[in-house]
């Protein structure tokens, strides 16, 4: 394993310190925890909480800042943070106005934020929950752990963070939340799989011609593996798997993600978006705005993940509202 | 049980760290990698919050549960310190435990793990270990085994769990993304389950 580490233990700790060097402007860390909130405070609005394990970098920490989220909780890698982590985020950004945590559907992340919700909740916290499950590689059932949080969760930060700016109340931000959440869908692949530091080595091994479909953000394996195709060929099964959800039909307008896994070039993401955009338009279906790059990542792996968003009028407001953290600017 | 608790949960720590790379090995097939990680990195911070002193079973396995749940993080933190907290609830202020007592707390380790991780047997968890644990435990007991016996037989029960482990699907945590591809390889939190419940019988029968 080669990877630009000290240790293997501090990873995440001298990661955080490293961003908050980086953008003293946007964030800063709770001392003593593995949290970063919004360097200037909450300015009297609802607050959004959203964290995981950490390895998805630029998600959370990156999208603490206006617009967006208030604090992120950083666990170890691909490990849910504990409940003590998210409830003194909670606690730290709550301004009076509660709290909302958006959780990525893993059964880990759901069981520590919710104890920590349970926490803030003896003490007085006014704190709601929403989970995100925008993976369609996984099919949802009541007897599973259903569907995974991945790439969508973005978009459900960057429209319920702009609810919350705008003023809104703790439910009728949950609400845009869920919103999100019923409207997105994402689906992604590999190349080549992530190394986690600590293990050491691959996460699943692939052939030379082989890739992996329906991965997750954790390098766990995929529902299937192939042969190796052009990259229209599987941006064309990805979004296919995506489209038979039959949510997003012509005459929709839709927001797009096409994310890197954090070890794909931008050049070959921007090769993929330039074939969703065709299959899109074949299909009537209006493109109102498109971000390709490396949002939701999984370390070092190679792939790419395509989410869809059916925008309405009020997703479409909040989804163009200005957003100012470290890795999502948009005025 | 003999007093101790201090030995034997310093024995529980010393066979998980012990089989850490064994846990996240597992845990790459069909996880992400990081349950050994994640369980010694708890363990070691109980052994920094625990002393010899502590002698108190239940104070000292809330003392534990806590910690785990504080350090571990991912699922195996709630569910193990969920566990460990409500067996430390029905054994406060003893400092020795009856068979009676033990079975108690496999009960109460079963209900509250099912309580945080709504799962149930069968779904390829460390339930599919505990579980068959527990009843081969009470089985044991009622046919007249002293405690070191029926924790043979719960052990055997365990080693059996985690072998089931492999014919089945996974349908709770994170293994469940995979259906039938989970089928073939051992649970990690089966197997770590295994582990503790033969280290508290090799630290009894070793009194």
């Amino acid at each position: 394993m080669k990877k630009l580490i000290n240790k293997v233990d501090s990873i995440v700790d001298e990661m955080l310190d490293g961003m908050t060097a980086a953008f003293p402007q946007y964030v800063k860390r709770l001392e003593g925890f593995n949290v970063l909130v919004r360097s200037g405070g909450n300015p009297g609005k609802v607050a959004l909480v959203s964290g995981g394990g950490s390895g998805h970098e630029p998600s959370h920490g990156g999208f603490v800042g206006r617009g967006m989220l208030d604090g992120a909780v950083a666990g170890e890698v691909f490990t849910s943070p504990t409940p003590d982590q998210v409830y003194e985020a909670v606690k730290a950004v709550n301004g009076g106005k509660g709290v909302l945590l958006v959780i990525k559907n893993y059964t880990g992340d759901v069981m520590n934020f919710e104890m920590a919700a349970d926490m803030a909740k003896d003490e007085g916290i006014d704190v709601e929950q929403v989970i995100v499950a925008d993976d369609v590689a996984v099919e949802n059932s009541t007897w599973t752990t259903g569907r995974r949080g991945i790439a969508g969760t973005v978009f459900v930060h960057k429209i319920a963070g702009a609810s919350a700016e705008a003023g809104l109340s703790l439910p009728e931000v949950k609400r845009v939340a869920e919103k999100v959440i019923a409207n997105v869908r994402s689906m992604g692949m590999a190349v080549n799989a992530c190394t986690v530091p600590a293990a050491g080595k691959p996460s699943f091994e692939l052939a030379d011609d082989e890739i992996e479909i329906g991965i997750g953000i954790h390098g766990e394996p995929g529902t299937h593996r192939e042969k190796i195709s052009d990259v229209n060929g599987i941006a064309d099964k990805l979004l296919g798997k995506i489209l038979a959800e039959g949510i997003y039909a012509a005459g929709d307008e839709v927001a797009v993600m096409v994310n890197g896994m954090g070890g794909t070039p931008l050049m070959e993401l921007f090769v993929a978006n330039r074939h969703v955009k065709e299959v899109l338009d074949s299909k009537g279906i209006k493109t109102a705005r498109t971000y390709v790059g490396n949002y939701m990542t999984s370390l070092d792996m190679e792939g790419f993940s395509i989410t869809l968003l059916k925008l309405d009028d009020e997703l479409k407001k909040f989804l163009n509202a200005p957003a100012d953290t470290p890795a999502f600017v948009q005025f | 049980m003999p007093g101790g608790i201090y030995e034997c949960i310093s024995l529980i720590s010393e066979r998980i760290t012990a089989n850490k790379d064994l846990l996240t090995e597992l845990d790459r097939e069909i996880g992400d990698s990081d349950h050994g990680i994640n369980m010694a990195r708890g363990f070691q911070a109980v052994m920094e919050k625990l002393t010899p002193e502590d002698t108190d079973i239940g104070a000292t396995l809330k003392k534990a549960g806590m910690t785990l749940l504080s350090k571990v993080g991912g699922a195996s933190g709630p569910l193990y310190g969920t566990a460990y907290m409500e067996a430390g609830k029905i054994t406060a202020g003893k400092t020795e435990l009856t068979p009676e007592d033990m079975k108690a707390v496999f009960e109460a380790a079963i209900a509250g793990i099912q309580k945080r991780g709504k799962a149930v047997e069968g779904e390829k968890t460390m339930l599919d270990a505990i579980i068959p644990a527990s009843t081969a435990f009470s089985r044991r007991l009622y046919e007249g085994a002293d405690m070191a016996g029926a924790l043979d037989a719960a052990c055997e029960a365990a080693r059996e769990g985690v072998e089931y482990t492999k014919t089945i699907i996974a349908t709770k945590g994170r293994a469940s993304y995979l259906g039938e591809r989970s089928i073939g390889h051992q649970d990690p939190g089966a197997t770590s389950a295994m582990i503790t419940l033969e280290a508290i019988r090799d630290y009894i029968k070793g009194k």
